[in-house]
């Protein structure tokens, strides 16, 4: 009885203790990678804390303050209703952020099972899969997102848009599913595969065990790459007014509708979202190559 | 050669076939159409009896498998209907908007192919060096700054600068090059920007690759000068699978225009295609997504005779 109390502090501490030197030695061997998890944290923590780090309501209109350059009191200027930019930027990294991950998540999952499930099953489902696939691949990229949104329209569950997830999460699915399907090929090949087979295990039990441990490195990476993908791609389409909604605040919305007409008077409200979207997605793509060289030097290409 | 030019041909009806299943049916699981669109549009009090005729009127009251028939039918003889919301034939919609955007599209290739080769070639040739972080600095924006971003930002340069806008009308350009360049040599750029950074990180890739095999080093053992061995026996083979992302790519770009249209105000098929969505007008939809589907399917064709032409190693029976 005595051990079982303490098995689980040990091994909490010992998890402690490894993640830590394991976060030490990315640092170390990534320093880039490093820099960018900080970038991605600075995100975090303002998306998380933005009722707390903003110093305005990202929705209050003052009429007495449109279109005010960056100052000390707002400092990155107003926009046309007077609602201080800086504290937009900081609530769009929430939206960017609930958006890119929901929508990664999503589509990293669906197109890693649909993978799995055509590698394992082979023969005709594979085939049939493989086909389905190949239509999906077929458009580009903002085409199949817009062909989504117009189905699923806006349909809101918690605060966030179900279609709009959907909508960047589709679109993911048959890239990540190509992946994971080559992965899971080149695993079920393996000996140690057929060792277990002859050992006599079960189907659920190598799967289980077996393989979806190898898989869930390349899962990883791409999770984190297509957040940044997703981060783009929900910019995208709240720039073409078909994403995220006014008044919420989001990056591609604030650069939408008639921006041109504020290329003289009001450039600030061009210049920081871009920057903001533009930091969002280069510290993902960053961070999930740097996860890829860490994890596995492998997937170097 | 013509054989299998027309296995490939036939090859491209499943496909085809799958995309229009996936198009029709995936637009109409949801409640609600055009007719709610068109007619409900700003709240006015419209009966009943006039939506259920102006569903007639579309083909909408039919069931979805009698629709879908009517459909192929008249894809089979390139008949793509009429739009839902103008009342004009679909292939008509697009014609009129085509010329702009397939313009751009080559105008990017063109653009992205000129920046990428050089940049992806120097940034192998300099492997490790300022050189080649820089190249990797730019392409890495090209990958992560958003195109309506980029767009935007270069108008703004202009308008500082310049004092200037490029045009908004649309000129051809047997009528004026001078006018019709001046307006689409931007959203060229833009997306080209992107295009090219894709294509100079494979350049450098495959060149790093090539660089190592077997017969650059016999090319070298046999006295050929660096710069031949280089810019013949490297370059040669690293721009192969280069053809491959330029035809793809180019297949993408004229559906994925609808963003950087949107930037510079073009009236081309990406504007036509977000007007279409937004008004719910599914036979235009349908329409765009077929003939985006099948621009893929054919630049992926004209991909693979590209090989057979140029790499001796590949051939077709």
């Amino acid at each position: 009885m005595s051990q079982a109390a303490t098995a689980p502090t040990i091994s909490i501490e010992a998890r402690r203790a490894s993640f830590l030197s394991s976060l030490a030695g990315f640092s170390r061997q990534q320093p880039v990678g490093a820099l960018s998890l900080i970038v991605i944290l600075v995100m975090l923590v303002a998306s998380v804390f933005a009722e707390w780090i903003a110093p305005y309501d990202p929705l209050d209109i003052d009429y007495f303050a449109i279109l005010q350059a960056p100052s000390w009191d707002h400092l990155a200027g107003t926009d046309p209703f007077g609602r201080d930019v800086f504290t937009r930027l900081i609530y769009g990294a929430r939206t960017a952020l609930v958006i890119g991950l929901s929508a990664s998540f999503v589509g990293c999952t669906l197109g890693a099972l649909l993978g799995a499930a055509s590698a394992y099953f082979g023969g005709r489902t594979d085939a049939v899969i493989q086909r389905f696939v190949d239509v999906l691949l077929s458009f580009p990229l903002v085409v199949l997102a817009l062909v989504v949104v117009a189905v699923l329209g806006r349909n809101l569950v918690f605060g966030i848009d179900i279609g709009l997830v959907f909508a960047i999460a589709i679109p993911i699915i048959p890239q990540v599913s190509r992946v994971i399907r080559a992965a899971a090929l080149s695993i079920r090949n393996m000996s140690y595969i057929d060792a277990a087979r002859t050992a006599g295990y079960s189907n659920t039990r190598i799967i289980l065990r077996h393989m979806a441990p190898n898989l869930i490195a390349p899962y990883l990476i791409m999770l984190t790459a297509y957040i940044a993908q997703a981060i783009l791609l929900e910019a995208s389409l709240s720039f073409l007014g078909l994403g995220v909604a006014e008044p919420t605040p989001a990056w591609g919305l604030m650069l939408s509708g008639n921006a041109t007409d504020y290329f003289i008077t009001a450039p600030w409200l061009i210049i920081f979202p871009g920057i903001a979207i533009s930091l969002a997605v280069i510290a993902f793509n960053l961070f999930g190559d740097a996860l890829r060289d860490w994890l596995d030097p492998k997937f170097r290409n | 050669m013509i054989r299998y030019i027309f296995n490939r041909l036939l090859m491209m009806i499943p496909t085809l076939i799958g995309v229009a299943l996936i198009t029709f049916f995936i637009l109409r699981i949801v409640p609600g159409d055009i007719v709610e669109v068109k007619m409900r549009a700003d709240g006015a009090a419209v009966s009943v009896e006039a939506i259920e005729a102006e569903r007639k009127r579309l083909g909408l009251d039919q069931p979805l498998g009698v629709q879908f028939v009517d459909w192929m039918k008249g894809l089979v003889t390139l008949d793509l209907g009429q739009s839902m919301w103008t009342g004009r034939p679909v292939s008509e919609e697009i014609a009129a908007r085509f010329e702009l955007t397939f313009e751009i599209a080559i105008l990017a290739t063109i653009f992205a192919v000129l920046v990428a080769v050089p940049l992806g070639t120097v940034s192998a040739l300099w492997r490790g060096t300022w050189i080649d972080y820089t190249v990797r600095l730019i392409t890495m924006g090209g990958l992560a700054l958003p195109t309506f971003w980029v767009g935007l930002l270069l108008l703004m340069f202009l308008l500082w600068n310049f004092n200037w806008l490029p045009p908004i009308t649309f000129t051809p350009f047997w009528r004026d090059p001078w006018a019709n360049i001046s307006q689409l040599i931007w959203p060229a750029m833009v997306v080209g920007y992107r295009f090219a950074a894709v294509l100079a990180r494979l350049i450098r890739s495959s060149l790093l690759e090539i660089l190592n095999e077997d017969f650059i080093r016999t090319a070298r053992a046999k006295g050929a000068s660096e710069r031949k061995v280089v810019w013949v026996h490297a370059l040669g083979n690293a721009l192969l699978p280069a053809i491959t992302v330029i035809g793809l790519e180019f297949a993408f770009l004229i559906g994925g225009l609808v963003v950087t249209e949107q930037v510079f105000n073009l009236n081309g098929i990406g504007k036509l295609f977000i007007q279409s969505i937004k008004f719910n007008d599914y036979t235009m939809i349908q329409g765009m997504v077929m003939m985006f589907a099948a621009i893929y399917v054919i630049a992926n064709l004209v991909v693979d005779l590209l090989y057979a032409a140029i790499d001796p190693r590949v051939r077709y029976r």
